[in-house]
């Protein structure tokens, strides 16, 4: 499903140019969980973002769902994040001035994928149901980062990218999400690569690994 | 992909609708007033272009008899003698133009629009004298159904209003002139069979002086101010649309990384706008004939007075502005848009999602902004220094107020910080509320620059025509010295009242003038007596010693200002006149007059223009016995009212026309500042819902939701006051170019400019009225939040 083959990444600072990610490879089958780890600027979610097509490599390869990153351009990776992927972010980034419904269905919307059967399943199981028309503003932070992986699942991606979608949240709140959030990828049959400072939710995936100044340090299998 | 992603970027309007009603508002405002002007230059040149086309017979050369007396028995001899002539009977009845003419014998040069629309029975009705063509407005006019009873009236689109065509036989019988004719029209494609006859003389036509030149600065002036107006209200525009950019900007990141290409986005904020644009266009368009249609009536009063333009007082809709109006609220939109458009289409998608402040807000941008300010204000000093022509001046003006604008600002910051700076001494409040002001200064700049610019130009035009009106009233009563004016129908008439007078009044002036080529121009001279009234009166700007002497002995001429400054003719200079030049040995001021003009000693001008019969003169007397003379005079010599006009009537006449030349302009002024008021109202309402995170703190902390309200409110009005002193240097700077560089390139004067420090205090209260009016209501839903709305500014921290 997720093919990453030696991929390197620097950014330009005052100080010159800083390394991120120094040769990172891995890979992630279909319906496997995978939760990536590390300090904060060890570069997780400067992976996340080049696997979302959000960022160019500067060596290396990725692949998702069989498509090769380096030969899209924008247009090419704006199609597979719509088609093939689903983000969750901890900020959540809903769009504000869209209803709780309109949320939960936009990306499906986008992909051309919308199934009112499976939204609706998606808002009950979520416990959203009765808040479909409320607006992001009104909703408290863990209802909001629920309507964000309802919104990242009902378009049935291949590939769901999670970063730190529990950051925001305090612990019961957390563990609630994610419960919620591993059982409907479960249920979607798609794969998941979740950035997380917790070791605790970490364990909960099929997967883990480390990453150190912008290296995969440490392989942990469950 | 499309429609989910437009009805996600539409739903940020559905949300802040008074967002999009101040965006729409601002467009709509800006596109009518500049739509508004562009319809009356519309409908005046349409005028001029009908004026131009009726008046073909006006192109022809002409006979006329010597002793001004020309009948139909006379046109008859010289036709069967094989003259190619045409007669013309023209005269006015009841406010109309009365045009006779001959359909049969008419030289088909003379275009006479609305002719060729007539059938065969219509045209034997006109032939008959039963029928004349009007223009359609004119035929609504009061009084017009009166003049024209017993004559059937059928509309000719083509006709300048006021103007009635007819056959002769009917316009001898309107104008009561039974076998007279007041010309002959000469075929210009058929030779002369000889000499004229003895007692006849051929008037070459003057080449027309074209009514769309004369007035091209009068139009000029009004498409300056329509686009002052629309930069103003595409100051609302950019405020409402930056704001709605920066608030969007989240969500455009959440459509690049949920899958939306950042051309489509880019394309689809872009058909958003456009979309707007063309809505805000339409009422634009729909306000902008409301305007034009309020101000044509005073406008066509001023072209009439000012140029003798028959302009109709009513507006007509044309295609031409409509589309114009529409082209005007897209390029807006797109200009106010541009730069937000470019982020979006260059946005990473991995871009900060957090609302950065406004562009503006950014000190290096500020500091950026104020530079280009100074830029533009050198340009403008370059273009003041090295420029000429009327383009040199208006853009002295783009580049003295854009450059002003853009200064603004960032001198703001400044006299905020230093009174911030004082203010730590005064207590935290104080303190508070400068630093405040500071924080909004960024949000509020750009509607503060539209005020700026308003107030600046309710300063330079309110200077501008105070100064034209104190010169003009004092010019008036040097110029018109004399008390009263009489003009003769024949020089027979003209002795006999000459002789009649002489002993009953203190003088008797002649008047006489001329109509000639001045210097490749056209132009008059006039000749007058060698008397104290010029002497002691004629506003003259420069003079030689001497000067009337040597006018007087015909050895020096008079000219007018415009002559002077076009002709580069100062002092001393030599003016080629017909019969001989002469050195000029005067400079006059001739407010209102757009032509040259010479005027030389009355025996000199006898002998260079022997033709010219003297008809007119100017009485000395006191003026206590003006009336009773006056009613004598008609009485004895039969003479009709408008053959005697006295002292008073030409001021107020001349004072009539001027103050409705100014309406147009002050009108639009003060249109101006309303759309500046609704800009500072655009940015507070729009500002109003973040301000909640910089006030709830304070609130928490003691001070009650009115005192907060209160301080909101003055903290408004004093930039708004701020906004003011800046504004009156910039507006008199606005003035001192409308007198000394575009009056003078427009109409060829100069005026003496004048402060009216009244006028200031009017300015200042303006402008505390526009911001305290624009904050009043932001301030009042202060008030009346809940305090759960407040508080929720603190939940909401995570």
């Amino acid at each position: 499903m997720l093919h990453v083959n030696d991929v390197r990444k620097s950014y330009p600072t005052a100080e010159g140019l800083v390394s991120v990610l120094a040769g990172v490879s891995l890979d992630l089958d279909a319906g496997q969980s995978l939760a990536l780890t590390g300090e904060s600027g060890s570069g997780k979610s400067t992976l996340l973002h080049l696997v979302a097509g959000l960022d160019a490599v500067d060596g290396g390869t990725i692949s998702v769902a069989g498509t090769a990153l380096e030969g899209l351009d924008d247009k090419g990776r704006a199609e597979l994040r719509r088609d093939r992927i689903g983000l969750v972010f901890q900020q959540f980034n809903l769009i504000p001035s869209l209803d709780v419904g309109a949320n939960l269905a936009f990306q499906a919307r986008l992909a051309g994928r919308h199934d009112r059967g499976w939204s609706t399943h998606l808002a009950e199981a979520l416990g959203l149901a009765g808040l479909l028309n409320r607006y992001p503003e009104q909703l408290s932070g863990g209802q909001q980062q629920r309507v964000a992986i309802g919104r990242a699942l009902a378009a049935r991606p291949a590939l769901i990218l999670a970063d730190e979608p529990t950051g925001n949240l305090d612990e019961a709140s957390g563990d609630a999400v994610m419960g919620l959030m591993l059982g409907l990828v479960a249920k979607a049959g798609a794969s998941l690569l979740m950035v997380t400072h917790s070791e605790r939710l970490a364990a909960r995936l099929d997967r883990r690994l480390h990453l150190r100044a912008g290296r995969l340090s440490d392989r942990v299998q469950p | 992909m499309i429609r989910a992603s437009l009805a996600a970027l539409l739903s940020h309007w559905w949300r802040h609708p008074l967002q999009l009603a101040m965006l729409l508002a601002g467009l709509a405002l800006a596109t009518g007033l500049w739509s508004g002007v562009q319809a009356i230059n519309a409908e005046a040149r349409a005028a001029y272009t009908r004026a131009e086309t009726v008046l073909g017979q006006d192109q022809l050369d002409r006979i006329v008899a010597t002793d001004g007396r020309l009948t139909v028995a006379r046109f008859a001899e010289l036709r069967q003698a094989g003259w190619p002539v045409s007669p013309l009977l023209e005269g006015r009845r009841a406010g109309l133009r009365i045009l006779g003419v001959e359909p049969l014998t008419l030289p088909r040069a003379a275009a006479v629009p609305g002719m060729p629309m007539l059938g065969s029975d219509d045209l034997g009705e006109f032939l008959a004298g039963r029928l004349v063509l009007v223009a359609p407005e004119t035929l609504d006019r009061p009084g017009v159904a009166e003049a024209l009873a017993g004559l059937k009236p059928q509309a000719a689109p083509d006709l300048p209003p006021m103007t009635v065509l007819a056959d002769i036989a009917a316009a001898e019988t309107l104008l009561g002139a039974r076998g007279e004719v007041t010309a002959l029209l000469i075929d210009p494609g058929r030779p002369l069979p000889g000499p004229l006859p003895s007692g006849l003389e051929r008037r070459v036509a003057v080449a027309d002086q074209g009514l769309a030149r004369l007035t091209d600065s009068f139009h000029l002036n009004l498409t300056a101010f329509g686009f002052l107006a629309f930069a103003v209200g595409i100051f609302i525009v950019h405020a409402a649309i930056g704001l709605a950019f920066e608030q969007r900007r989240p969500m455009f990141r959440t459509l690049r990384a949920l899958g939306v290409p950042a051309r489509t986005l880019g394309g689809l904020v872009l058909a958003e706008l456009l979309g707007f644009a063309l809505i805000a266009g339409l009422f634009g368009v729909g306000l902008g004939y409301g305007v034009a249609a309020a101000l044509l009536p005073d406008v066509a009063a001023t072209l009439g007075g000012l140029y003798g333009a028959a302009v109709p007082g009513v507006l007509e809709l044309r295609a031409g502005w409509i589309v114009a109006g529409l082209g005007m609220a897209v390029a807006g939109t797109l200009a106010a848009a541009g730069q937000g458009l470019w982020q979006v289409w260059r946005l990473p998608p991995l871009a900060s999602a957090t609302p950065r402040a406004w562009a503006v807000a950014a000190g290096a941008t500020r500091r950026l902004q104020a530079l280009c300010g100074l830029g533009l204000l050198t340009l403008a000093g370059g273009a003041l220094g090295f420029g000429s022509g009327l383009w040199a001046g208006f853009a002295v003006l783009a580049g003295l107020l854009l450059g002003a604008a853009l200064v603004l600002p960032g001198l703001m910051a400044l006299v905020l910080a230093a009174a911030g700076a004082r203010a730590r001494a005064r207590g935290v409040l104080s303190q508070w509320f400068w630093a405040d002001a500071r924080q909004q200064l960024p949000g509020l700049s750009l509607a503060l620059m539209a005020l700026l610019l308003a107030l600046a130009a309710n300063v330079g035009v309110g200077t501008m025509v105070g100064s034209f009106r104190a010169t003009f009233t004092g010019w008036l009563d040097q110029r018109l010295a004399s008390e009263l004016y009489l003009t003769a129908e024949t020089p027979a008439e003209a002795a006999r009242l000459r002789e009649w007078l002489e002993p009953r009044v203190l003088a008797v002036l002649p008047i006489v003038s001329t109509e000639t080529n001045l210097l490749g121009q056209p132009g008059d001279i006039y000749g007058i007596a060698d008397h104290a009234t010029y002497r002691d009166h004629w506003p003259l700007l420069s003079a030689l010693p001497e000067v009337w002497e040597a006018v007087a002995r015909g050895e020096a001429a008079l000219i007018n200002e415009q002559l002077s400054r076009r002709a580069g003719l100062g002092l001393g200079a030599v003016l080629d006149l017909p019969g001989g030049a002469l050195p000029v040995a005067g400079v006059y001021s001739d407010y209102g007059n757009p032509s040259p003009q010479a005027i030389i000693g009355l025996e000199a001008f006898g002998t260079r223009f022997p033709e010219v019969q003297v008809l007119r003169f100017a009485l000395r007397l006191p003026a206590t016995e003006v009336e009773a003379l006056a009613t004598i005079l008609r009485a004895e010599f039969g003479l009709r009212e408008t053959a005697i006009v006295d002292q008073a009537g030409i001021k107020a006449f001349s004072l009539r026309v001027f103050e409705r030349t100014f309406a147009v302009t002050g009108a639009l002024n003060t249109l101006t500042l309303a759309v500046a008021a609704l800009a500072m109202l655009a940015s507070l309402v729009t500002l109003s819902a973040s301000r909640l995170p910089q006030l709830a703190p304070v609130w928490a902390m003691g001070l009650t939701q009115a005192g907060l309200a209160g301080l909101d409110l003055a903290r408004t009005v004093m930039l708004a006051l701020l906004t003011a002193v800046a504004a009156l240097p910039l507006g008199l700077a606005l003035a001192w170019v409308l007198l000394a560089v575009v009056n003078v390139e427009a109409f060829g004067w100069r005026l003496p400019m004048q402060a009216f420090p009244g006028d200031w205090l009017w300015l200042f209260a303006a402008a505390g009225l526009a911001g305290g009016l624009a904050a009043l209501w932001p301030a009042v839903t202060l008030m009346r939040r809940r305090p759960a709305d407040l508080l929720r500014v603190f939940a909401n921290e995570r």
